[in-house]
């Protein structure tokens, strides 16, 4: 009898701490909530006008980037573009639990605008002239630039120059801006490409590859996955700012969302998205960078 | 399509990296596929059970599986290749179940009275197999194993997906995404030299065919 009051005791116990283990996670992972607008008023006809009528609004971010956009396991959206897109949905009066988070790869983000299989980008999208060709960019809300990650003990690899004269293979995206980049520095045969960064981060701790290369952002994240392994380079070496892509020439939508944007850098949600996001691993807060125009 | 006419260079370099994979994964393949067959119909038990376990484990493993196998598990275990190589083993290794079958469908179609006869003038079971029934088998085998080598041109985009870069359809990933190209005439260009590798590889079989065609 005695024994089984300390059994059920200790089960009672057990599975306390479990549900308090399980509570503070993700009550740390929710710490970042955007405000919702209450029933905002556009005019007739624009986009945030349909969008707000509906109530819903249909998201493409990537989700299987720690720090930006991350799936979690219990489904649950995390990270910095995940963020961004709640201040703006917020904005149009639409609550986060009424986002439809659509996976877009990096391939796949000017076509799914073209076919309005999502009403705005945001994931990890570095504004360009060819890619502006395609769809219009809001923003940018982020200035991501282009570095390394290598193993923690590496010393040799220091920034992209050092690469030049060494034998060392660098892994990164096929189709991404940072592997067309880093082909000015060594040459194709060193150059390895995986559709995903989490397949380079296994190269590296592999040896197959000595370095990865893309976007610090995308590298920080990687880092705090990989529990200090590996570690970033901290030599930028371009200038990739984030920008949100919505429909080509959508004008009155993105200066919303630039002036959504400008809101929230003011009224400190920009800042708090960052901080309970992915400056859960970088120390310095990002300014808002300034914002270009719509036209 | 004017995408095609400013980048063919970059085709055409994909077209050459896409013809390597294919040319060692096809060459190894014959090789492993013919000596699985050999073990499939081998008079010794253990050589036809370990002939029937890599059929089950490569035909019925996903082929993408199988390259992970090859990229990221070899290396776990401390062997370093390149990447081309362990994409164009797990590609070989993979097509080689699909190829063991086609060859061994064609020793099954050759009559049991041969295989006797050799035996009775003396022959080993390696003699028979190679002097005597692979000749025959091969006339029949031709169509399957054709079918099988042009799946596995198309399988080398999944193994160019596993760090070698550079094929026919990273080069197709490669315009469309980082160049921002529109993706229906990069892919249409993809396309095109898949089939000009296929086509061709196409109609060589159906010569092969003919030639080696006896009148039954």
């Amino acid at each position: 009898m005695r024994n089984g009051k300390l059994t059920a005791a200790a089960i009672a116990a057990s599975v306390g701490l479990l549900l308090s283990a399980c509570g503070g996670g993700s009550a740390d992972e929710e710490g970042f909530s955007a405000p919702v607008a209450d029933n905002p008023s556009f005019e007739d006809g624009t986009t945030m006008a349909e969008y707000a009528e509906s109530g819903e609004i249909t998201i493409g971010t990537k989700k299987d980037q720690p720090l930006f956009g991350l799936e979690n396991l219990n489904g649950e959206m995390q990270g910095f573009d995940v963020a961004i897109g709640e201040i703006i949905a917020g904005k149009l009066g639409i609550p986060a639990d009424k986002i439809n988070w659509k996976e877009t790869p990096s391939k796949n983000r000017e076509l799914y605008l073209e076919q309005g299989k999502v009403d705005m980008v945001v994931a990890t999208y570095t504004i360009n002239d060819k890619r502006a060709e395609r769809v219009t960019f809001a923003g940018p809300y982020y200035e991501a630039g282009q570095d390394l990650m290598v193993k923690r003990s590496n010393d040799s690899i220091t920034g992209p120059e050092s690469l030049r004269d060494s034998d060392a293979k660098v892994c990164s995206a096929r189709g991404s801006t940072p592997s067309e980049r880093i082909r000015e520095y060594i040459d194709n045969s060193r150059l390895v490409l995986f559709d995903t960064y989490s397949k380079c981060a296994d190269a590296l701790r592999n040896g197959q590859a000595q370095a990865v290369t893309t976007d610090n952002s995308i590298l920080m994240g990687l880092v705090s996955e990989n529990e200090n392994k590996f570690k970033v380079v901290g030599e930028t070496f371009s200038e990739e700012p984030y920008g949100v892509g919505i429909a080509k020439g959508d004008t009155d939508f993105c200066r919303f969302i630039n002036e959504s944007l400008r809101t929230a850098a003011e009224n400190g949600t920009y800042q708090e998205a960052w901080n309970s996001t992915a400056g859960k691993v970088s120390e310095k807060t990002p300014e808002l960078p300034e914002l270009r125009s719509c036209s | 399509m004017q995408v095609l006419i400013d980048n063919y260079h970059l085709y055409l370099r994909g077209l050459g990296t896409t013809l390597r994979i294919c040319l060692y994964a096809g060459l190894l393949t014959l090789v492993v596929g013919t000596f699985i067959a050999g073990c499939r119909v081998a008079p010794l038990t253990p050589l036809r059970a370990f002939g029937t376990a890599w059929v089950t484990v490569f035909r019925n493993c996903p082929l993408a599986v199988v390259l992970f196998f090859m990229a990221f598990g070899i290396p776990a275990l401390g062997v370093n290749a390149s990447y081309f190589v362990f994409g164009t083993i797990g590609l070989a290794l993979y097509t080689s179940a699909f190829v063991c079958e086609a060859i061994r469908s064609g020793i099954n179609a050759v009559s049991p009275g041969q295989a006797e006869a050799a035996r009775s003038v003396g022959l080993g079971f390696g003699q028979t197999l190679r002097l005597v029934i692979l000749p025959q088998a091969v006339r029949s085998i031709i169509p399957p194993l054709g079918s099988v080598m042009i799946a596995m041109i198309k399988n080398s985009a999944i193994a160019g997906a596993f760090g070698i870069g550079g094929d026919l359809y990273a080069v197709g990933i490669r315009q469309s995404s980082a160049q921002g190209e529109a993706i229906i005439p990069v892919l249409v260009g993809v396309a095109l030299g898949y089939l000009i590798i296929t086509i061709p590889a196409g109609l060589l079989l159906s010569y092969v065919e003919r030639k080696v065609a006896i009148a039954r």
